[in-house]
């Protein structure tokens, strides 16, 4: 089908995005990348009066380094994000992650910041950001404020966001471990049926200390604290308390039961394989 | 309906204005405003990449971008792409192998196969079926068009 009609207004500024965005109501939808808004405008299951496309607002775009990590700015395209040696160098994670994140020809227009404000539980990047212990800048009428990025996300596609603001960047600390990363997906460029997004550091060929976050499993990415504790203990500890951390939720590629099995399964996995590049 | 928007750019080198609806997708843009039926559209919602073209040198899903977005854009199409000579290989390549069958998904896949070679001249076979996932084909069983690329990265490594 073919999107409905809209108004349509490009913003050059943060500031003019910010003010259209107030006065357009209930109607009024932020257009970044589009690779999710589109699809659910030409399925007809949104029809907003106005759609402000943000692709002009420079401020929002853009990879730059600082003393503790890196700044990314909410337009950048994942496929910029996958390719910035910036990122490689300072937060690995992300790098490993996007290509996993549909195909070429979508992460060229879609954005790092737009994947977070959607909040798809099964998406890649909002598991990247919680596991990274990045702060969220958001701007709004009431001016800017930051979230962590573990209070951001709240469920289904579903976030921290008041209607009336806009992200901005999320600052990331620079990653502190060895990659974690694996995902299940029926065909490649789909979303996850499960996956795990984190890091490990390792002591004398031991993890001393990781962070697991789940995505694809429940409502939202979750930081798997009792798992990661755990793995002080062992791997299948860790496995064990999986069940205090996820509460997985069924959908049409699995029941509820088979994603916390997967879930175990590729914690197993990515602890054998970050070990084996250790040893 | 909502009023029209002038947009001027750039489609297969030459300049064009239209005055376009702002729910016009590019695909529809360039099929029904611009008579170029080349790109085609099916799932209208970004999973089967018949509708792939390129917006300042980079594949995107023509049904998932809007006309009036693209103001002093660089769109290149199957159209522009084979007559510049671009695509020589592919093409042969996908008829020695027989990667045709009923032709709806080709410009996709050659668009989406040169992508991957531009970015990776000698990718392997699971290189080459990862990055033509984003591209259906519900004729050929996608083998012969694996093969066909792969022939084409081959034919590239010849070019002067």
């Amino acid at each position: 089908m073919k999107a409905p009609p809209f108004r349509y207004a490009r913003p050059r500024t943060l500031e003019a995005a910010l003010k259209l965005l107030a006065a357009g109501g209930d109607g009024a939808r932020l257009l970044a990348g589009g690779q999710s808004l589109v699809p659910a405008l030409n399925m007809r299951l949104l029809e907003p009066t106005m759609l402000i496309d943000i692709n002009g607002v420079d401020e929002l775009n853009g990879i730059s380094e600082s003393r503790s990590g890196i700044r990314v700015g909410a337009l950048t395209r994942q496929a910029m994000l996958g390719a910035s040696d910036i990122v490689a160098r300072r937060a690995p994670l992300l790098t490993t992650a996007v290509p996993f994140i549909a195909h070429e020809a979508i992460r060229n227009r879609g954005t790092f910041g737009g994947s977070l404000a959607q909040a798809d539980p099964a998406a890649e990047l909002p598991a990247c950001v919680v596991a990274l212990d990045a702060q969220l800048e958001i701007a709004g009428p009431r001016g800017r404020r930051r979230v962590a990025s573990r209070d951001f996300f709240k469920g289904v596609y579903e976030t921290a966001l008041a209607r009336d603001e806009i992200l901005v960047a999320a600052e990331i600390p620079a990653q502190r471990g060895a990659t974690l990363f694996l995902e299940l997906a029926r065909r490649q460029g789909d979303y996850a049926i499960a996956g795990l997004a984190g890091w490990a550091a390792l002591q004398q060929g031991r993890i001393a200390e990781a962070r697991l976050v789940f995505f694809g499993t429940d409502i939202r990415a979750i930081d798997a604290k009792a798992a990661a504790a755990a793995l002080a203990t062992s791997v299948e500890a860790a496995i064990a308390a999986l069940d205090h951390d996820l509460k997985p939720v069924a959908d049409f590629n699995a029941s509820a039961a088979m994603k916390r099995h997967l879930a175990g399964a590729l914690l197993r996995r990515a602890c054998a394989t970050v070990m084996a590049r250790a040893a | 309906m909502s009023e029209t928007v002038t947009i001027r750019l750039t489609v297969n080198g030459t300049a064009v204005e239209r005055d376009v609806q702002p729910r016009l997708n590019l695909v529809d843009f360039l099929r029904d405003d611009l008579g170029l039926t080349g790109t085609h559209w099916s799932c209208e919602h970004g999973a089967c990449g018949a509708c792939t073209v390129r917006v300042d040198g980079n594949i995107v899903r023509g049904c998932l971008i809007f006309a009036v977005q693209l103001g002093g854009a660089n769109v290149e199409t199957i159209e522009g792409l084979a007559e510049s000579g671009a695509l020589a290989e592919l093409q042969a390549a996908f008829h020695a192998r027989n990667a045709v069958q009923c032709g709806f998904c080709t410009a996709g896949m050659l668009l989406t196969a040169d992508a991957l070679l531009r970015r990776d001249p000698d990718p392997r076979r699971e290189t080459i079926r990862a990055a033509l996932s984003a591209n259906y084909c519900r004729c050929t069983g996608y083998h012969a068009i694996v093969d066909a690329v792969a022939d084409a990265a081959r034919e590239r490594t010849k070019r002067p």
